[in-house]
């Protein structure tokens, strides 16, 4: 069969994964950008110059960074399951064409 | 009805078998699955009974589906593992079965003879097409090099490569012969260093590798193999090399002496072998066609040979009444299943055509039955796992149906983790949606089994984790704020405590719940998500997460304490309440219970602003116990006389619970000079058969000994033993009292395991999503998507079945030992009805392959 990669088992796992990180990480970009506070330490904020920032702007741009990088990354691994769903699939069809 | 509580009431039944229709009515009980047959012959030898040539020919039919089934299964043909339940054959069937399946055998056997014969015929002759080919290259490399070989022509032994000269030779007179053949390529070395060494020069080796592999006949698997031919001079160098040979087990062929004997050779070889194919192939034909033939009906032909062999071990158990010339069984079978037990035999009479109808009597007995649980497919699972630590005793109270609750929860307050509790949910969810594929079902992988026959299990623990997720406030390690977090930092600032300067001066700062503002109320369901980003977080979470660990435990304890109360009133032994129950219970509660009200004691009327004064209730805890007060301040009025009283109730428990019970029984067993009063009110109560036996059941169990059944009622005042009775009471008072301690203590495995699990979940959130959502370059999101796989690897792996596995053991353990061994004894037998749904389903599990 043309295309087809994975066994059954891998690609229900790719499957899998792909769901629970497109749900996971669309959920983590919704929450950096409303600024969660929970989430302060995963923001990459390096030096300790933001104790002179009078606004928490700055903060806040970083913040919707990392929630836009989640967001491509729940977008890549919609990709991921959709090549998944293609290869259950075509695993689906040789299934049946050998009986 | 209360099946599940207590178990089914059982009765020993006997059933009364005609000759014409004892098998029918057998078939027709396996097929129920009712009742469990006791062995009516316990002596008598496995060969020695009634229906030992049946047996036999069942063993007979056995071996000869097995061979079937190995052929089948080498040919590759696919079994049709249907649904298939076909009936147990009458006897007179069975002829017919034999008869077919022994014709089966003797062709299947002929056939594949003659596939091997004519395999091993081919071979010889694909070796022989190889080697006159490759030989004829030997010659070939001759005749080529012929003008370089006429200078050395006096000298024919100093040639030491592999050419042959014949017209040297032939000038010499000496009588040159040729041994030509196929050996092993791992043997060619040894062979040619042989020859060497035995034949001294006088054999000249040329060997030439086959290029393609040859099966080997005796282990079928490819080899390679070399031609070789062998040139010798006289008769004794040839007995020697042909010996060598056959050591070496050589294929030798005839070699051809000249050209033209070669091409007739090959010429023949060809359309011999071409011939050979054909034939192959249409015997690998015909024996594929009768192993499909055969594939078809021989899983109903298994299924029905397993079920007449069950039948005729269960007509072994029976015994032969001469007199009504009727198989006579012994069975146990449930009260409530006896009108479908007479039906079923009405059913097997019928269907035999007999006259005279088979029945059942009910039978009293002294024997202890088999317990017999009902469960549906939700609550076995948790049948199972009790019945793992012992199966209970006849109509004792039964911890599964509490387990339902109690240790998913258990459970859940040791994994407490929203995320996790809602991944193992689903999968557990998903194993419910596809119960009843067959292809789920029937996998003979042993843990895929563990965990599907506990699906419900899981669900239900995934649930409940969600739960204890929402209460912790944990979704994978990271808090959700629902709600709204009920503390406030700019109060602080409003309130002139800390100023600007303070943030940059200080690493840490401590919200002040007593200046107005900061702490605005509690969260509304769970641990306020502030504390996620608190560095004091722990010391807060383990003063809760102990305290409650503690309270649970006292609440699990005190409920099995009192589920014994079932036992004692159930086995009609209240005395047991008196004297074993309060005891205990006052025990627990004076102390522990004590603990318990003092810890909600604290948590009530203490608050943020009294808590430089809280008093640590350890301290008073243990000066309880040392009935001194010194200095502390008390927690309420009248503490220290409540507290000795306590402490009293609960020293003085002790003794009773030593004492009591044994010096009741001696008083009651010796007072003998009251007869008529206490026999009198026990005979009153005897108007029941169940009564009757039950009674004699508990004297057995009160440490009155354990022989036979035959003895008379006297029995029960002759034999009370007081030194047993005192050591058993003893025993259980000992372990009670230093139970309840270190069970208290032992139920701190659910801070411990909660406290596990929360920090590897922040390790690992730290230590791996960190790292990529953290990264500051443009290509961090690249970086996030394999982050992102190695943290869902990760979690799966280590945080859902490493810690899944353990949070479920422990669990399991505050079950069996904490909770079990107040109330609950565990050795009972289980019910296992003659059924034959029980037998083995797959043909790994027939043993037949």
């Amino acid at each position: 069969m043309r295309g087809l990669i994975c066994g059954p088992k891998l690609a229900a796992c790719g499957l899998v994964l792909s769901a629970w990180g497109v749900i996971m990480l669309a959920m983590l970009g919704i929450f950096y950008t409303t600024h969660s506070a929970v989430l302060i330490e995963d923001v990459p904020v390096i030096d300790h110059s933001i104790y002179q920032d009078g606004s928490p702007e700055r903060i806040y741009a970083l913040y919707n960074k990392v929630g836009y990088n989640c967001f491509i990354a729940a977008g890549i691994y919609i990709l991921f399951a959709v090549f998944s769903g293609c290869q259950l699939r075509l695993n689906k069809q040789k299934a049946y064409l050998v009986h | 009805m209360c099946s599940l509580l207590r178990g089914e009431e059982m009765c020993l039944a006997q059933l009364f078998l005609q000759s014409g229709s004892a098998y029918d009515c057998v078939v027709e009980l396996g097929e129920l699955g009712l009742v469990e047959f006791r062995d009516l012959n316990p002596s008598v030898n496995a060969f020695q009974r009634k229906h030992v040539n049946e047996i036999k020919k069942c063993e007979e039919m056995e071996r000869i589906l097995g061979y079937l089934l190995r052929e089948v299964k080498k040919a590759d043909i696919s079994l049709p593992e249907g649904d298939v339940n076909p009936v147990a054959p009458l006897p007179k069937h069975v002829m017919a079965i034999m008869e077919q399946l022994q014709r089966l055998e003797v062709e299947l056997g002929e056939v594949t003879r003659n596939k091997e014969k004519l395999q091993r015929n081919l071979l010889e002759l694909t070796e022989y097409t190889h080697m006159l080919r490759i030989s004829r290259s030997f010659v070939q490399k001759t005749s080529e090099q012929e003008p370089l070989q006429v200078q050395y022509e006096e000298f024919p032994f100093l040639e030491k490569d592999t050419l042959m000269d014949y017209s040297s030779m032939q000038r010499l007179g000496a009588k040159l012969g040729f041994i030509s053949g196929l050996i092993k390529r791992t043997k060619i070395e040894a062979f040619e260093r042989m020859l060497w060494r035995v034949c001294k020069g006088y054999t000249i080796l040329s060997h030439a590798e086959v290029e393609e592999y040859l099966e080997d006949p005796d282990t079928g698997e490819p080899s390679r193999s070399v031609v070789f031919l062998i040139s010798y001079w006289g008769d004794q160098i040839g007995q020697k090399v042909k010996k060598i040979c056959d050591c070496y087990h050589c294929h030798l062929y005839p070699y051809p002496s000249t050209n033209e004997e070669r091409n007739d050779v090959v010429e023949g070889l060809r359309t011999r072998i071409q011939d050979l194919h054909t034939v192959l192939h249409r015997t690998e034909d015909y024996l594929k066609q009768v192993l499909m033939k055969a594939s078809e009906s021989v899983y109903t032909w298994v299924i029905q040979v397993k079920k007449m062999k069950a039948i005729y071990y269960i007509l072994n158990l029976c015994s032969f009444d001469v007199t009504n010339k009727c198989l006579i069984a012994e069975v146990w079978c449930p009260v409530n299943d006896i009108p479908t037990l007479r039906r079923a035999l009405e059913e097997g009479s019928r269907k035999s055509g007999a006259t005279v109808p088979s029945f059942v009597n009910r039978i009293p007995t002294n024997d202890t039955p088999p317990t017999q649980i009902r469960t549906n497919k939700f609550t076995s699972g948790f049948q199972n796992i009790v019945d793992a630590y012992g199966v209970g005793n006849y109509r004792e109270v039964n911890p599964a149906p509490f387990t339902i609750i109690t240790f998913p929860f258990l459970f859940a307050v040791m994994f407490g983790d929203l995320g996790h509790g809602l991944i193992m949910a689903l999968f557990a969810f998903w194993m419910v949606l596809y119960e009843n594929n067959r292809k789920l079902k029937n996998t003979r992988n042993e843990i895929w089994n563990t965990f599907f026959e506990g699906r419900y299990i899981i669900l239900m623990m995934g649930l409940f984790s969600i739960y204890t997720g929402l209460i912790y406030n944990d979704c994978f390690s990271k808090s959700l704020n629902i709600f709204g977090s009920g503390w406030n930092v700019s109060a602080m600032f409003r309130a002139e405590v800390w100023k600007n300067a303070d943030i940059s001066g200080n690493r840490f700062l401590t919200l002040d719940p007593n200046v107005t503002g900061v702490f605005t109320g509690p969260y509304p369901l769970g641990i306020d998500p502030i504390w996620n980003l608190a560095s004091n977080r722990l010391t807060f979470l383990n003063s809760y997460k102990m305290k409650m660990s503690v309270i649970l435990g006292v609440i699990h304890m005190s409920f099995g304490v009192i589920l014994s109360t079932y036992n004692h009133l159930h086995f009609r032994k209240k005395h047991n309440l008196y004297l074993v129950f309060l005891p205990e219970l006052l025990f627990l509660l004076c102390l522990f219970g004590y603990l318990v009200f003092m810890i909600f004691y604290k948590w009530l009327v203490f608050t943020a602003k009294d808590s430089r004064e809280a008093p640590s209730i350890l301290i008073h805890f243990i000066n309880m116990f040392l009935m001194q007060s010194d200095g502390v301040q008390p927690l309420y009025p009248g503490q220290t006389g409540l507290q000795v009283f306590l402490v009293v109730v609960a020293v003085l428990s002790v003794p009773v619970l030593l004492l009591g019970k044994p010096v009741y029984l001696y008083w009651l067993h010796n007072g003998n000079h009251r007869p008529g009063l206490y026999r009198g009110y026990e005979r009153v109560r005897r108007n029941s058969e169940e009564e009757l036996y039950l009674m004699r059941a508990h004297d057995m169990e009160e440490g009155a000994s354990h022989s036979d059944l035959s003895s008379s009622g006297e029995r029960q005042t002759d034999e009370f033993d007081f030194a047993d009775e005192f050591l058993h009471q003893a025993i259980h008072t000992i372990e009670y009292c230093l139970g309840c301690v270190s069970n208290t203590a032992s139920y701190l495995r659910l801070w411990a395991l909660s406290l596990a699990h929360a920090q590897l979940s922040e390790v690992l959130w730290t230590m791996v999503m960190r790292v990529g959502l953290r990264m500051d370059t443009s290509l961090g999101v690249l970086f996030l998507v394999p982050v992102f796989g190695l943290f869902a690897v990760l979690t799966v792996s280590i945080l859902l079945v490493m810690e899944g596995l353990s949070a479920f053991l422990h669990a399991l353990r505050l079950h069996w030992v904490e909770f079990q061994n107040k109330f609950y004894s565990g050795t009972g037998v289980k019910f296992s009805p003659f059924s034959f749904s029980l037998l083995p389903s797959s043909f790994e599990q027939y043993g037949l392959l």
